[in-house]
């Protein structure tokens, strides 16, 4: 039997784009589970994405209300849609990239409002689809086509920078964390007010090829070692944390 | 000189390293990418000494070189696209500052719908951003233009910022062989970048002040008078990089068979070599068809587009790019440049090669062959009706 989660994909659009091995397949697999789960009418929501390969996570593959828009921008086409039509379930799913650096801006003030929708970041640590260079993710010392001899300029905490904002829901998992991602962002969809998931989603192909991993699983194992659950990190000095991603649910507030 | 075989991008991005720049800023985006990314591999393994900043945003990148251009350092980016449009901004700044920035344009179309592939909306719909624009009909040409762009933009008389446009995988992604000047004589065409004017402590001046009513009009004369000014300097550096290195692909424009052609293509970039191939085959025929190639599309040479055109009984405009309500770029602005001609050819506008359609040697032929008399409506070439419905 088909699980019943796959119903919400347009059969005519497949196979997903992604390379193989790509976490941004996972990552839709996980979205398309938690609407699934939480039986929010998929006729009622907007998926808005921008430009990158994780612009392709929605579009045009869900089978809803998809807008894929320009580089950056996905935010503020959302917040457009969500001001005229308040009943529509909106959610933005796009890259580090577009999220973080080109639209950066965007990401800071849709916080600050605390608008009512759930955005998604499709974290790889890198631009995957222009050919791998470096992100405001990306690590420390990370070799990207931009940064041939490791990067040298600090990675931005995506998490930290929206609760800054104001944000009232905000979290972190990995396409490595199935459950755990999808659990948050059955949470997320529940929420009223403005939802941050930082999602990290491997990116073999560009990052993990001149990284030197063997494969997609042995990235995807790394990605599972760097990880911290929120509860342990407490205890962790900063010191220990550096380079290492803490994973839960960092701002839980108001409705739900 | 040193003849390889190399790719588009890596032609031109040995050029750039030969210009010395000081600093560079780019973002990523398709077909611009492997430029940037091979300065970026120049300067971290220490074979360029410059500056690389791996900038949020095309936005950004347009800004850095403009605040780095207007402390004096040479500067250069790369875009193509929506990056392009998004610097929109930034280029009238650029431009209205007075600052000789030197950007690569990988020339591709304009969403929505999203497309990658090339086409020339994306310069065009900035030509009146006060920037000099010039087009490359091949990789050599390409990467010839940035060491004279250089030069162009910083020449006392003109001090604007020069785009070479390319058209987008055709030459930025093709392989071809390519002669590269050697750093010594590349030095002796482009010195260092003496700036009249810059930001430095020792003597403080404002850029971007505000100006009124009584004034800013006269700001804009002045830039329109140095752009259309930096026509004889664009023909004097194309001379001088001829006397130099050999090779000249045109100065504002050069023309392919045109003696006594009755028939005359006029199109800019890569296309260009496409169309010689198809005068070859139809002056075989007996076609008297020749070509006028826009090398330079801003300032617009009307005079040398005139002197061209003058005897010819009819110009085909092949324009990559068009105008939304108007039609052909290029051909609306050489029927203005002809309407105080005796006996002017007729001219008829072709649109073609949208977002990645390709202009094939057949195309062309066609387009010589089945030349109707539309009137000053443009034309759509090769269009699919079936999908029109
Ligand atoms: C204005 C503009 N600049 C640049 C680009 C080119 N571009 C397309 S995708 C992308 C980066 C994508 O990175 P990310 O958002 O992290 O998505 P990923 O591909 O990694 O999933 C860039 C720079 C563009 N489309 N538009
Ligand atoms: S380039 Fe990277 S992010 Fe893009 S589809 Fe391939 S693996 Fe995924
Ligand atoms: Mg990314």
């Amino acid at each position: 039997m088909e699980a019943t989660w796959k119903k919400h994909l347009r059969k005519e659009t497949l196979p997903l784009p992604f390379c193989p091995g790509c976490g941004h397949g996972i990552l839709l697999g996980a979205i398309l589970r938690a609407i699934d789960a939480s039986g929010i009418d998929i006729k009622d929501m907007l998926f808005v994405s921008g430009i990158g390969c994780a612009g392709w996570i929605p579009s045009p593959h869900i089978k809803a209300d998809t807008m894929h828009v320009t580089h950056g921008r996905p935010i503020a086409f959302a917040t457009g849609a969500k001001l005229f039509n308040p009943r529509l379930k909106v959610m933005v799913v796009s890259g580090d990239g577009d999220l973080a650096s080109i639209g950066g801006n965007h990401l800071i003030h849709a916080a600050r409002r605390d608008i009512d929708m759930v955005v998604v970041c499709a974290n790889n640590e890198i631009y995957g689809m222009t050919g791998g260079q470096v992100s405001p993710t990306t690590g420390l010392g990370v070799k990207t086509t931009t940064t041939l001899a490791g990067n040298v300029e600090p990675p931005l905490d995506l998490c930290r920078l929206v609760e800054a904002a104001g944000a009232s829901y905000v979290a972190r998992s990995t396409v490595f964390h199935l459950e755990h991602l999808i659990g948050i962002l059955k949470k997320a969809l529940g929420h009223k007010g403005f939802s941050f998931i930082d999602a990290l989603s491997p990116c073999p192909v560009q990052y993990g090829r001149r990284n030197l991993y063997a494969s997609p699983a042995e990235q995807l194992k790394d990605l599972e070692k760097r990880c911290v659950p929120l509860e342990k990190a407490r205890s962790m000095t900063q010191e220990v944390l550096k380079g290492r991603i803490v994973i839960g649910e960092f701002v839980c507030r108001g409705e739900h | 000189m040193a003849r390889t075989f190399t790719e588009g991008s890596k032609a031109v991005a040995e050029t750039v390293k030969l210009c010395r720049p000081n600093v560079i800023a780019a973002y990523p985006i398709t077909p611009q990418t492997h430029i940037s990314e091979e300065l970026a591999q120049m300067v971290a393994n220490g074979e360029l000494k410059a500056e690389y900043v791996t900038v949020e945003s095309e936005f950004a990148a347009a800004s850095v070189v403009l605040g780095a251009s207007a402390t004096g350092a040479r500067s250069y980016t790369a875009t193509s696209s929506q990056g392009l449009l998004l610097m929109t901004e930034v280029l009238f700044n650029i431009s209205g500052m007075r600052l000789p920035v030197v950007m690569t344009c990988a020339n591709r179309a304009i969403s929505s719908p999203i497309n990658i592939w090339n086409d020339q909306q994306d310069s065009i719909s900035v030509r009146d951003a006060g920037w000099v624009q010039l087009y490359a009909e091949d990789i050599q040409e390409a990467s010839d233009l940035h060491l004279q762009a250089f030069r162009i933009a910083e020449h006392p008389e003109v001090l604007l910022p020069v785009m070479v446009c390319m058209d987008g995988f055709i030459l930025t992604h093709a392989y071809e062989p390519v002669d590269l000047i050697e750093q010594k004589e590349a030095d002796a065409f482009l010195p260092p970048y003496q700036p009249q004017y810059y930001l430095t402590p020792k003597n403080p001046i404002t850029f971007g002040a505000m100006m009124g009513p009584e004034s800013y009009m006269e700001a804009r004369c002045q830039l329109d008078r140095a752009l259309c000014g930096s026509t004889r300097i664009v023909e004097e550096v194309a001379k001088e990089f001829k006397k130099r290195f050999g090779r000249f692909q045109g100065a504002l424009v050069d023309t392919y068979c045109i003696e006594g052609a009755e028939i005359v293509l006029v199109a800019m970039g890569s296309v260009i070599s496409t169309i010689k191939e198809a005068i070859d085959l139809l002056r075989k025929e007996g076609v008297k068809v020749g070509l006028l190639k826009v090398r330079c599309f801003r300032p617009f040479p009307r005079e040398a587009i005139k002197e061209a055109l003058v005897g010819a009984r009819e110009v085909l405009a092949i324009d990559r790019a068009f105008s939304p309500g108007s039609g052909g770029v290029l051909a609306t602005e050489i029927r203005a440049s002809l309407q105080d001609v005796k006996k002017a050819p007729e001219i008829k506008g072709h649109i073609a090669g949208l977002g990645g359609r390709e202009i094939s040697v057949e195309t062309i032929i066609n387009i010589v062959k089945d030349r109707k008399s539309v009137g000053i409506e443009d034309r759509f070439v090769d269009l699919k009706e079936a999908l029109l419905k």
